[in-house]
Order: structure tokens, then C-alpha cells, then sequence
């Protein structure tokens, strides 16, 4: 079985945010990039489905400050291909990013997987819009916030559990190809050594297709205005002192305002 | 881990038996008798798999895969017990059980979650808590006295201070290293930081069994070293001390270095008229394992603390070559609940039973793993009255008189 694993690079928050001086968005110069943590599920719980079935694993991305090592991770991890998409900006958005990562997919013979996995949101994603416009311009079906995948003999069909409100579960069977969002996989993400991460990148290769030219992959998407910090609102006022003081100076400001 | 990609097997076929008794410290270790003094005074001997002496059975009969795929060696805490105590004189904690870990690293099927949270941080961040780079000499701003920072100010000095992670960002450890630069001005030593550029030595890195991180960051230092001009190198950090000794000197480590404690004893003439207020403390000394079983300073922080005007030294049962381990070390700082999951005791709480018995009022410490090991110790076992000190923090509350 062929499991494609879409990995994005995302701000990493441990380090502290600043927006450009235009007010459109990040300082890109100051924001260091980190695997979106729900693709590092994805890319396990692939992992951990390879190692039931059988098949491959190819983890694709487009490129970002960064990449490269998790992409070496993924391959010291136990994945068979790493491929990047170079060419699409600086920070594309998340329709962009679909619309980019699906014409590569379509176009791509060499890229045609049997299941396709990736985080169910992003940090940059909150709304989880990749998989489902992966799934839009690929034409396959869709399942968000998944827990769990098993795959038959076949690898025609999956049986897939998703999270539900209220702490319900689903399960659902899916024709394969399909597209998944995974939420968590089976296991944590596995910890890689840091000599198995420099032999990959000692013995293997990542990878390189262009992306479609702009035109080819446009979107209609909406244009940012302006991004900020929200205003701080008006601060609640503590009463202090003993409990007559308090009393009083509440009946102060109630009578002042023609409350009593 | 079950797939074999050729990295996995790149890393994993470095260590044979041949290639370990091709060295001469290899050959020592035929040279065991299996006497079992390593397994008998190992910490946590009682629940370990396999201790020193059955791992060179082991390894005699030439079947060393039983050895790497079990977990047994993830109680190790590397405290230097069993080296201090072998009657052959094999480098068991220096050589034998950092190439044994190393294996059974690679091989771990799961890696406990903290300890794969702090190396994962180590790797990106260069500290184990995960805090941001930027932020490593934030601690510098509040210290009270002048702490210049070679990346702003490069100019040549006499003291690099290597301040490690702990002392960087953990609040007691901050508390330590504001402590430390008070004596450091104090005494006129002319001295700067690293500050956001300087990455976790790697000590436990190493020794938990993660080489390939601790190269790297090994890596990273050396080059960081490379770019500044300075005398010698002083280290709060016992871990990194002894890195610096016995790892980094392999390479083009060649700077005189010194750890706080022992520095500030070698300055104790001068230091003897600012220690003015009286303390009057009953205080225990707990020994490091870097800097005491495997770097021999036991009468240095005694000494130091004997001199301050008003401090009773007592001693714990268990002293110098015989101390406890805190069990933070060789990884065990971020395996307090993986212990904790398989029921044994935590060390740290061992070890200040111990200095309740002594009725001491202080645990003075001169590691800064110790701290925060020791102060969560005594608040599991609800004695709130006894508190923990780092030796310089002592000191300079002495000097505030």
C-alpha cells in the first residue's frame, strides 16, 4: 500500500511571535519553522500502518525555512520518499497550499497513493482546510479529526474511527484512495536519534518537482487587511479594604451612577 | 522500532564486540572478575537488568543483542558508583556503559515521553525544557551586578562562564547564577556569557544514550568557542564540567576549565573578609556525582562552606565516594515518571532521607540538577522545614552583611 503523508511547516510559538512592519501578518525574518505537531501524528500513525501491511511511505511538502530536517526525520523514521514541492512563495495560504499540493498530486504519475494523511488542523489552519481541499481537487473522499485507520488485505478500503462531540467515536469505512485528517495517531510520534537523522541525510535524497506556475494554481482567495493583537478592553475595578470599606465604597459608585 | 531502512542499520552496525576490544580500554574490561561490587553499590542494582558485570558476561559470550534490546540500562544514572568501586579499575561509566546505552537507545522501542520531550528540545531549542532560544541570558537583566554578554560586547576576557541550562532557565538555578555572578564580581574576576548562543553541553545527552545529539551539540559549542577570545573556561553546571573534561577535550577543547565550586575555593583568601554575616546553619553537603566520584572534588565545597562565619557541617551517612546519587543524571532527570510507572523509589527522595537524619537545617549542593531535585523531594515526603542551597548561593548570602 502507497500512504502519502502532506507535511507543513508552521510557526514554531515557543518563540515570540512579531508581525511585519505593514501589519499583513508575520515578521517572516523573526518566525523560525516546526512541523505542524497533528502532521507528525499522521506521519506516525502511516509509520505504524506500514509496519502492519506492508507498502510504502512518501511524505511531501512544500518547501519552507527548515523542511529539509523534518523531512530527514521522517525518512530516519522509516519513510521510503521525501518529496518537496519547491517554487510556491513565501508562505502561501492554506487554499493555496491545496490548490498547489492538488495539481502536483494530479500531475504526478509517480505519485499516486492509496491513502493520503495529514494533520487535521494546523496552527496556521484552525479551520482544517487543507485535507478537505485536497480531497476537493483530487475528487476523493474525506474524514477529519481521525483516531485511528486500519486498512484491508485489498487496500480498496479502510475502515477509519473519528472523534466525535460529547466523547462519541465513529467509525466509518471509506473507498480507498481517500484523504484523512488525522487528530492523533495510535501511538505518540516516535523519537528519532540524531545519528539516524544524519545517516539519512548522509545516504538518502529528498526530492525536488516544481510547483504549477501561478497562474495554473489561483485561487480566489480573500486579501488580508491587517493582522493585530486584540485591544485590551476596559480593566474591572477591585475593591479593596475591609468589608465595611468595601461596602461603602460600593454604594458610592451604585448611588453615583443612579443605580440606588 | 521494527523497520530497517539503511539509516537504522548505518547507525546501529557501529558498535561490534571487535571494534570495543580492539581499544585498550576494551581489553580492561576482560580483565573483570565478576566479583559484582558494580552491581552491589549501583543505586539502583536491586531492579537492574543488567548491571556492569553481567553486561561483560553477556558480552564474552559474544551475544550483546539480549543486552541492547532490553530496557534494563534505562535505570542507569550514570552517578559513577559501580567505576568508583571496581576493584579492576574499568572505565565502566566513562566507556563501557556509554557505548552499551547508546545501543539500546537505538533499539528502544518507546522512548520514555519526557526524556523524548527534553532531547527533542535539546536537538531544537539547545536546553531540555524547551524554552526559546532568545531567552537563554534573559536571567543576566535582573542579577544585580553587571553581566556582560560576548555577543553584544565581544571584547576579550579572562573567565568564560558557561552558565548551562538549568542555571539559565529553571528559577532556581537562575537563582544560582545570579548568586554566582554576585561572587564573581565581588572577587573582580573579569568574566562574560555566552549568553543566547550557548547551546546544553550534552552531558546527559550522552549518557542517556543519545550520542548523535550530543555531537551535534558538541558541534555547535566548539564552533561557538571558536568565535570568542578568552583565558579560560568556568562552568556552574557539573554536567557540563565534566563534558568539557573528558569529551570535548578529545577534540579542539584545549581552554583551562574550572567549575565554580572548586574556582571559588582556589579564591578563598580573598573571598574569606566578604563573608561577613553569620548564618547559623547546621549544613549537610551533598556530593555531586561529577564533580565528586568522577572528578574527585570532595574537601573543595566543604571547605568553602566551613568558612562561612556561623555553618555547622554535618555529615549524611552515605558521603564523598559513597554518596547517593540525586538520580538526575545519565537521562534520570526526565525519568522520574518512567521510574516512578515501574515502582522503584526515587533517588532524590533516598538521598534526603538521608539529610533529614542528620538534623541538618540546609542541603547544600553544588549541582545544579540537585535543587530542584532535592526541594521536590522534600515536599513529596512533606518535610517542609529543611531547605536546599546551591554552595555559591550560600556565599553570597554571607557577603550581604
Amino acid at each position: 500500500m502507497d500512504i502519502l503523508v502532506v507535511l507543513k511547516m508552521v510557526p514554531d510559538i515557543v518563540e515570540e511571535l512579531t508581525l511585519a512592519a505593514d501589519g499583513r501578518g508575520l515578521d517572516r525574518d523573526q518566525v523560525r519553522m516546526i512541523l505542524n505537531e497533528s502532521d507528525d501524528q499522521a506521519l506516525e500513525e502511516a509509520l505504524l500502518l506500514k509496519e502492519r501491511h506492508g507498502g510504502k511511505v512518501t511524505v511531501l511538502a512544500l518547501d519552507a525555512p527548515e523542511l529539509d530536517d523534518a523531512l530527514f526525520a521522517a525518512l530516519a523514521k522509516g519513510a521510503d520518499r521525501a518529496v518537496k514541492v519547491a517554487g510556491a512563495g513565501d508562505g502561501p495560504g492554506t487554499r493555496q497550499t491545496g490548490a498547489v499540493l492538488g495539481q502536483v498530486l494530479e500531475r504526478e504519475q509517480g505519485l499516486k497513493p492509496d491513502l493520503i494523511l495529514t494533520g487535521v488542523q494546523a496552527i496556521d489552519d484552525l479551520d482544517g482546510l487543507l485535507a478537505p481541499l485536497l480531497a476537493h481537487v483530487l475528487g476523493l473522499p474525506y474524514l477529519g479529526v481521525v483516531v485511528r485507520v486500519s486498512v484491508d488485505g485489498s487496500a480498496r478500503k479502510a475502515t477509519v474511527t473519528k472523534e466525535c462531540p460529547a466523547g462519541f467515536q465513529a467509525r466509518f469505512e471509506v473507498d480507498l484512495p481517500a484523504v484523512l485528517g488525522i487528530l492523533s495517531a495510535e501511538n505518540p510520534p516516535r523519537y528519532v536519534p540524531v545519528s539516524k537523522v544524519r545517516a539519512a541525510m548522509k545516504s538518502q535524497t529528498i526530492e525536488l518537482l516544481p510547483a504549477p506556475s501561478a497562474g495554473e494554481a489561483a485561487v480566489a482567495a480573500p486579501k488580508l487587511l491587517e493582522m493585530k493583537k486584540p485591544e485590551e478592553a476596559a480593566q474591572a475595578e477591585f475593591l479593596e479594604g475591609s468589608l465595611e470599606e468595601v461596602s461603602e465604597k460600593l454604594c458610592e459608585i451604585l448611588s453615583g451612577r443612579g443605580l440606588m | 522500532m521494527s523497520q530497517s531502512s539503511p539509516a537504522t542499520l548505518q547507525a546501529e552496525s557501529d558498535f561490534t564486540v571487535e571494534s570495543l576490544f580492539g581499544s585498550p580500554e576494551g581489553r580492561k574490561i576482560l580483565t573483570c572478575m565478576q566479583c559484582g561490587m558494580c552491581a552491589s553499590t549501583c543505586p539502583y542494582g536491586d531492579v537492574m537488568e543488567f548491571p556492569p558485570r553481567r553486561i561483560i558476561a553477556t558480552l564474552r559470550e559474544g551475544d550483546m543483542e539480549r543486552v541492547f534490546t532490553s530496557t534494563g540500562l534505562l535505570n542507569c544514572v550514570a552517578c559513577y558508583a559501580c567505576m568508583a568501586k571496581c576493584p579492576r579499575g574499568i572505565a565502566l561509566t566513562e566507556v563501557l556503559l556509554p557505548l552499551v546505552k547508546e545501543q539500546v537507545f537505538l533499539r528502544l522501542e518507546e522512548t520514555p515521553a519526557e526524556l523524548q520531550k527534553a532531547l527533542q528540545n535539546t536537538f531544537r531549542y539547545g536546553n531540555p525544557t524547551g524554552e526559546s532560544p532568545k531567552k537563554r541570558a534573559a536571567w543576566a537583566k535582573d542579577a544585580g551586578v553587571p553581566v556582560r554578554i560576548l555577543s553584544d560586547d565581544p571584547r576579550p576576557t579572562d573567565v568564560l562562564w558557561f552558565v548551562e541550562c538549568q542555571g539559565a532557565y529553571h528559577p532556581r538555578g537562575v537563582d544560582t547564577s545570579r548568586a554566582t555572578a554576585k561572587l564573581f564580581h565581588a572577587l573582580k574576576v573579569d568574566f562574560a556569557i555566552l549568553g543566547n548562543e550557548e547551546r546544553c553541553a550534552g552531558e546527559c545527552a550522552r549518557l542517556a544514550g543519545e550520542a548523535g545529539l550530543f555531537d551535534t551539540l558538541m558541534d555547535d559549542n566548539l564552533a561557538l568557542f571558536q568565535k570568542y577570545s578568552f583565558k579560560r573556561v568556568v562552568t556552574s553546571g557539573a554536567h557540563a564540567y565534566d563534558a568539557f573534561k573528558h569529551q570535548y577535550r578529545e577534540r579542539e577543547f584545549s581552554y583551562p576549565l574550572e567549575h565554580t565550586t572548586p574556582f571559588f575555593s582556589g579564591k578563598l583568601d580573598q573571598l574569606r573578609p566578604l563573608l561577613k554575616k553569620k548564618l547559623d546553619y547546621k549544613v549537610t553537603y551533598h556530593d555531586s556525582c561529577c564533580l565528586g566520584r568522577h572528578n574527585g572534588f570532595y574537601e573543595e565545597p566543604r571547605r568553602l562552606l566551613g568558612a562561612i562565619p556561623g555553618v555547622e557541617l554535618v555529615e549524611m551517612c552515605h558521603n564523598r565516594v559513597n554518596a547517593i546519587c540525586c538520580g538526575g543524571g545519565g537521562g534520570g532527570m526526565w525519568l522520574d515518571t518512567y521510574y516512578k510507572s515501574k515502582g522503584y523509589e526515587r533517588l532524590s527522595e533516598r538521598r534526603v532521607k538521608e539529610a533529614i537524619a542528620t538534623g541538618a537545617d540546609v542541603l547544600a549542593c553544588s549541582c545544579p540538577y540537585e535543587i530542584s531535585r532535592f526541594e521536590d523531594a522534600l515536599k513529596v515526603l512533606g518535610h517542609e522545614t529543611m531547605i536546599v542551597r546551591d554552595v555559591t548561593e550560600l556565599l553570597a548570602e554571607t557577603m550581604e552583611g
